[in-house]
This record gives structure tokens, sequence and C-alpha cells, in this order.
């Protein structure tokens, strides 16, 4: 396949032309550059191509097999419905970012080697802030700036590990990396930062909710799949991996059930799909590892299915805080139908997609023998159901009727949720006809048996109940507006006040210091005046080797306050 | 009501007199409690559903049931989960609120 442009330029040099076109021309030309990188990506194929040689390095541009493809499918379609859902942005660079960030997603999925998907890293981090920024205020820039440091520290972490690893092994070819070789652990934390491990995931729940409403649905897409994308590839079967994914499971649950920002509850729901993927990739075998890509297919839909309807609430009403919305079923029933639609994929409902990817990872785990990580598995399940399923569209549509009355969404939003909604159920009733056919294994495993469906059941209807008993007893804790602290509050509070007392002395010490240090300048000018002037003992001329010896000392120390 | 842009959009098109506040379907208390009656009944149809299909595995039809015969297979092991997970998740939630609750603009002044 020589001479085939990588599918991945087709959006990001397409974007460079957006912010020229005007009116119908700009919509249909946006709207064509995802599908026509489709079409591409279709046509060619599983390949391999774009080799090129730098600095000794065999680089491949693009690799397109059974772990990449669907990814690269996922990407453009996912651009496109974002796209449809952003036609009425008043933001003029928010479109052609997307794409930019679109593309650097297909092209961080399709990188054959380590080096190219590094510059593809950090597009995506730097396209990626601009849809935080489009939001505008104090507030929007805050975030993007906490969210962009995070980004670049991971890129930063991931070229260490690739110099390390590249420097050990002699290449950088992007396989199988694990974490006991050579900067594996660099990089297997650079992917984990932007798979919102725990710990390292507040830059999502922070950072996501504050974008526009329509730019959330491009950031759930891209960043943390590709991340998902990149553990599977590098370190499947690690086991690390399945307890990491557990815990991702399992914390933000709790969180969800307590945040009133339902962006934000999303952002924590997302946390916990993640983790179902990331437990897959740690079980790594064929079904573990299908039913991670196969969940990340379904997720990136029915996920920004529901940032889309969250979204065409926020842009009615220009709030998306539980405590303040409610009714909405009113004035946005087929908004409301097509949220109900994503959150039974979520929750995993018979018929819809969620059922027939998470039962591949559930599976897994219970066939590996990791039965408390499937006991967490399931606990997440009913909590997913719980706070997803149940709670953004109760409270967004029907709880008690807040008197908000506005218009059902603009028909380019519902479009754009209509077709996320038609192929989250196209998955899940017919999961072989696109799905599970382009897994990179073989599928055997029968989603559809009684047996699973009873049990899937139970726990969703017994679910509900517990919520509606809760609700009923008033057990069940009223949204409320407030932030609740999560471990970013390290950095924002104490950290952050430690940098300003720092400061703050330092200034002091400063005015202080200043005349005995310019003292101190003045007589260290003269007194190298006297060594190294005309006549000075080190103005003479000295052997090479002893140079050398000082420019070495010089680097191992730099080396080594570098690695402190 | 107006407008309130960049980009926490509030565009609500021209709604004023386009919904003549009829009262929605809940609104009518008689059909929320069939909307929870019919939950009630959908758990009930499932329980029963599982407790038959773990006679009929003991009778031995196995693939009626899972084939792992671990707690999963106990009759009424995922609607107790189910229900009891739930509880639990909402109650610990409850207690983390009195810990890591703050006023929105906690983070604003700092």
């Amino acid at each position: 396949m020589m001479g085939s442009l990588p599918p991945a330029a087709v959006m990001i040099l397409g974007a460079v032309l957006v912010p020229f076109l005007r009116g119908r021309l700009r919509t249909a030309y946006l709207l064509a550059l995802p599908l026509a990188g489709l079409a591409l990506v279709l046509s060619v194929g599983d390949a391999e191509f774009g080799r090129a040689t730098l600095f000794g390095q065999e680089l491949t541009l693009v690799r397109i097999d059974g772990l990449s493809r669907l990814f690269g499918w996922l990407f453009h379609i996912a651009a496109f419905i974002g796209l449809v859902f952003a036609l009425r942005s008043r933001s003029r660079i928010e479109s052609p970012v997307a794409l930019v960030y679109a593309g650097a997603a297909v092209g961080a999925v399709q990188a054959g080697d380590l080096v190219t998907l590094f510059v593809f890293w950090e597009i995506l981090a730097v396209s990626s802030v601009f849809l935080i920024w489009a939001r505008t205020g104090e507030r929007s820039f805050r975030a993007g700036m906490r969210y962009l440091i995070v980004q670049i520290g991971s890129g930063a972490l991931l070229l260490a590990g690739i110099l390390v690893h590249a420097n050990a092994t002699g290449s950088v070819a992007f396989g199988d990396i694990g974490l006991d070789s050579p900067g594996g652990l660099a990089i297997m934390l650079a992917f984990g930062v932007k798979a919102a491990f725990p710990m390292l995931h507040t830059w999502l729940t922070d950072a996501y909710p504050e974008s526009t409403y329509s730019g959330t649905v491009f950031l759930s897409a891209f960043t943390t799949k590709v991340a998902v994308y990149a553990l599977a590839r590098g370190f499947a079967g690690e086991e690390a991996l399945v307890w990491i994914g557990a815990a991702m499971t399992s914390f933000p649950i709790f969180y969800a059930v307590i945040e009133n920002d339902l962006r934000r509850v999303l952002g924590y729901s997302m946390i916990n799909q993640l983790g179902f993927m990331v437990c897959g990739i740690g079980i790594g075998t064929e079904l573990a590892v299908n039913g991670a890509v196969a969940h990340a297919f379904n997720d990136v839909l029915f996920k920004g299915l529901l940032f889309m309807s969250m979204g065409a609430v926020l842009y009615r009403t220009g709030n998306i805080n539980g405590s303040d919305l409610g009714g909405l079923y009113k004035s946005m029933p087929k908004t409301a139908g097509l949220c109900m639609v994503g959150a039974a994929s979520i929750s995993a409902f018979p018929l819809f997609s969620g059922f027939v990817s998470k039962s591949l990872v559930m599976g897994a785990a219970l066939y590996e023998g990791y039965n408390v990580v499937w006991l967490m598995l399931l606990f997440a399940s009913a909590g997913v159901f719980h706070h997803a399923g149940i709670k953004i569209p109760f409270f967004a549509f029907f709880a008690h009727d807040s008197g908000i009355r506005v218009k059902e969404a603009p028909n380019s939003m519902l479009i754009a949720m209509t077709i996320a909604a038609a192929l989250s159920m196209v998955n899940g009733v017919w999961p072989t006809l696109l799905l599970y056919p382009n897994l990179p294994y073989e599928v055997t495993y029968q989603p559809f048996t009684s047996a699973h469906i009873i049990s899937q059941l139970q726990i969703l209807f017994f679910s509900a109940l517990a919520f509606c008993g809760l609700k009923l007893t008033g057990l069940y804790p009223p949204e409320l507006r407030s932030v609740n602290l999560d471990v970013d509050w390290v950095v924002r509070r104490p950290l952050n006040r430690l940098a300003i007392a720092l400061g703050r002395a330092g200034k002091t010490m400063d005015v202080q210091l200043r005349p005995a240090v310019h003292g101190l300048v003045r007589r260290t000018v003269r007194g190298a005046f006297v060594a190294h002037g005309p006549r000075g003992v080190l103005a003479r001329s000295w052997p090479a080797g002893s140079t050398v010896l000082w420019v070495a000392i010089l680097l191992a120390a730099f080396l080594l306050i570098q690695f402190l | 009501m107006g407008t309130q842009h960049p980009d926490g959009s509030r565009d609500h098109g021209s709604a004023e007199g386009v919904h003549d506040d009829k009262p929605g379907i809940f609104d009518n208390p008689r059909n929320v409690r069939r909307v929870i009656f019919g939950l009630y009944a959908a758990c009930a149809v499932v329980f029963v559903l599982d407790i038959v299909s773990w006679f009929q595995a003991r009778a031995g039809v196995p693939e009626l049931r899972h084939p792992d015969s671990g707690m999963d297979g106990l009759p009424g092991f995922y609607a107790f989960y189910g229900f009891v997970a739930c509880v639990l998740l909402v109650l610990a939630a409850r207690e983390m609120r009195k810990i890591l609750m703050r006023r929105e603009e906690y983070y604003d002044d700092g």
C-alpha cells in the first residue's frame, strides 16, 4: 500500500481549510471530512504503510490490524456525530479543533511505532484543550490550564519511557511492552494518566464538564479511548491492570451519586466504564481483550449520546445542575427518550449495547478465576445503572418539575443523538453484524443466554427497586449545589497555598537579601577579573582532556538532577 | 429568561407561548404509582424466573443457568446483590458527603 495518504491526515489537514469557509459550504465540508477519512480507512483495510527512517529508527506511520481496526472506524464515526451535534456552535474554532483532535486520535491508534504515537499523543493534548477554552471565561480557562499541565505531563512521561525503552531494546516499534521492560513503567503511567487511572483521574472530572455543551462530546470520545487502545497494545495481560481497572469501576460511582453537575456525573461514570476496559486488558485473554475493545466502541457511542443529551439540556436551559433541573420531559421529550436509550445502553440492558460488550469482560473475569474482581465489577454494574442509568435521566427530565420550559433540542442535535442511539441499538440487538466480526479475536461468546438475561435483569430491576425505595423513604441524598473534594484537592489547596506562601517568602527574602547579593556579585566580578583577566590564572590554555572531564561532570550532575 | 451565551448556552429559541403548560403524564400521581407498580411487577417476574430456572437446573437442564456453580448459582443471588449493593452505595455516599462536600464556590476564591 505505498503512496496512500495516512487516514489521520484527512481530518488534520482538512481542518486547515475550515476557518475560510462559511455557511452551507462549511457545513458540508465539515461533515464530509470524517466520512472521507472513514472511506479511506475502509478502503485500505488491514495494512501497514508509511515507512520512514528517522535517526536510524524504523517508523511506521500507519498500521491497521485487528486491534486498531475498530478504533479507527470508531473515531471517524464519533467525529461525524460530534460535528453534527456541534453545528449550532457559535465558536469558530471548535469544529476545526475537534477535527484535528479526532485526526490525532486516529493517528495515535494507527501508529506503528512509539515515536509516531508520541507525536499524535501531544497533538491530542494540545488540540483538545481548545475545546475546554472554547467555553471562554476564567473558570474554563483555569480548568483548561490544569488539564493541559496533566496532559503534557503524560506526554513527557511517555517520551522519557520511550527513550529508555528504545535505548535498551534498540527499537521503537509499538508492540507488547510489558511492565518489566525498561521504560515500561513510565510508558504505562503515561497511558494511565490519559486512561484516568485512580488518583490520576481528576483532570477528567475537573475539565470535561467545563467545556462547551458540544465540546464535551468530542472530549469524551477520543483521549481516554486512545489510552485504552495503547494499554491493550502494550500491556495486555499485565495483572496490575486487573486491579487498577476494578478500582476504576468502583470508586467513581460513589462520587457520581453525590455529584450535582450532571455532566460531571457522566465524567465519573466514564472512569467507571474505562475501568471495565482496563480490567479486560489486564486479564488479557482473547475474550477479555475482545471485551475491552468492544466496550470501548460501545462506550464512545452511548457515553457520547448521554453527553449530547446533557449538552442539549445545557444548550436550551443554560444549566446542568441536578438541583435546578427536572420535569424537562415535557419540553424536551425527544431528548429525554434518546437520553434513556443511552442510559439503557450504559446500564447494559439486554438488547442495548453495553450488554453485549460488558459481559465479555465480566465473563472473562469469572473464567479466569478473578472472583473478587468479578464481585467488584458486578457492584459497579449495579452502581452504573443507579447513577448513569437512573440518576441522569431522572434528575434532568423527571423528578420534581423545575418549571423550566424550553423548546425541544434543535434538529441537528436530535439527528446526532439519533445516529448514536441507532448504532447503540444495532450493536445491542445484532452484535454479530458490525461489532463481533471486527474484534481482535474470534468471538465464540454467546451473550443472549436465558441465564445471562435473567441475571442481568435481576441486577437492574433490583437496583432500580433500591433507588425507588431510597427515594420514597427520603434516604436518597438530595441534589445540592456543591463541589465534592477529590484527590486534586491536594494540588488545588494545600500545595497551591504552599506555592503561594513560598512565593511570598521568596519575595521577602529577595527584598532583604538583594543588597548583600549585589555586593557579592560585585566582589565576584572583581575576583574573576583577577583570575580570568589578561594576566589571570584561568586565562591560561588548558588541555582538552580536562575540559572534557569537566563537561562530563556537569552532564552527570545534570542527569542526576533530572532523575531526582 | 434571555440569552446567557459563552457557551454554557441558553438558547430557548422562541419558547415563550409555545408550551401552554399542559400537565405532563407524571403530574398525575396515579401514573407515577403505575410506573412504580410496574417496577415491582418486573422485579417479581425476573425473581420468579430465576427460581424456576434454578429448579430446572437441579432437574438437569444446566444451560438455563451459568455453568459456574459459585455463589452466582444461588437462586436470587443477582437480585439480592443488586439491591444490597445499591443501598450500601447510596448510604456510603451520604456519609462521604459529610467529609467531602463544600460550597459551590469553594475553589473559586483560592
